[in-house]
């Protein structure tokens, strides 16, 4: 396509053309039907997308945009905190649990060898997965579009 | 007592206050731009808010000699595709409303005709790849200039004017077809 006739189309539609543009995207359609049907193509569906509007939500919704906003600003940053806070409760207590657990003579050994190979085996397998995700995030497909 | 929660050492209160003054100034644009990407108001609300979240985040690294929208179209482009990405064909798609059916003069043989344009018109758009829906929300429903698109989209203006012909003619052929 002619991409002066489109720049002179997108012009006319925003009433941007001068004088001299006006009379040059006349001529394009007088001389070329080609150009006219594709004209008439887009101010058809023009008219259309101007019949059109996106919904608007209601005054209350932007009145409270911004609070909800703000509230979830602050959740966020309680949820951070609670989940820190639960991440040292559970090493602490885990830690706690273990130390108990093999300083007791009455445990037998298979099971000493049994929970080392499953507390093992848990944390292979969440280091795997963390692994996949890592990966998966550094290629990502749009990872192109930063911010 | 909020204020104590939501203190962060990153920002200073002047900053803070520049956030908030600059989400109240776009929080229409970028509930619009989400609208158009994902067609539904729900989701609208929660992603441009999400954007806003992650802005509020990376605010320190924002030069404040250029506009924040751009900064922030760019945000939120990314979480909308990520959304695209994680939940295809799940949207809902009513983002539109027809203005001729806002007019007390409409009869209601025009109200459901209208409704149907308006349908399929929706229907035309999710056909569209997702720029050149994109270029037809932010320059026919969003009011953008060439010059706005072209800095949100970092493209020449002549690109902007061609690609948005192009995308208007893959609409009039979707369009066109399920009428």
């Amino acid at each position: 396509m002619n991409e002066r006739f489109i720049i002179l189309m997108e012009k006319f539609f925003e009433n941007e053309l001068d004088e001299k543009e006006k009379l040059e995207f006349d001529s394009l359609l007088l001389n070329d039907h080609l150009l006219k049907k594709e004209f008439e193509e887009q101010k058809r569906i023009k008219e259309v997308l101007d019949k059109m509007k996106l919904k608007n939500p209601s005054k209350e919704f932007w009145d409270g945009y911004w609070t909800s906003l703000y509230n979830k600003l602050e959740r966020g940053i309680a949820w951070i905190a609670i989940s820190i806070g639960a991440l040292i409760l559970i090493a602490y207590g885990s830690i706690q649990a273990v130390n108990q657990f093999f300083a007791d003579k009455q445990t037998p050994l298979i099971v000493q060898i049994g929970t080392v190979a499953l507390v093992f085996g848990i944390i292979v397998l969440i280091f795997s997965v963390v692994r996949e995700k890592y990966f998966t995030s550094k290629h990502d497909k749009y990872k192109e579009i930063q911010r | 007592m909020i204020k104590k929660i939501l203190k962060n050492p990153k920002l200073t209160a002047d900053e803070k206050a520049e956030f908030e003054r600059l989400v109240k100034a776009n929080m229409k644009r970028a509930y619009f731009a989400a609208l158009g990407f994902l067609g539904s108001h729900d989701l609208a609300m929660d992603v441009s808010q999400d954007a806003f979240i992650r802005a509020y985040r990376s605010f320190k690294t924002f030069d404040n000699k250029r506009n924040f929208f751009p900064w922030y179209y760019r945000i939120l482009k990314n979480l909308c595709l990520n959304y695209f990405r994680d939940s295809k064909n799940k949207r809902e798609v009513t983002f539109l409303e027809n203005v001729k059916n806002m007019e007390d003069s409409s009869t209601p043989e025009d109200f459901v005709e209208n409704e149907e344009v308006k349908e399929k018109l929706e229907s035309a758009m999710q056909q569209l790849k997702l720029e050149d829906r994109e270029i037809i929300m932010l320059k026919e429903f969003q009011n953008h200039s060439y010059k706005e698109i072209a800095e949100l989209l970092n493209l020449p203006i002549g690109t902007v004017m061609s690609k948005l012909y192009y995308a208007r003619k893959k609409l009039a052929n979707e369009f066109e077809r399920l009428v």
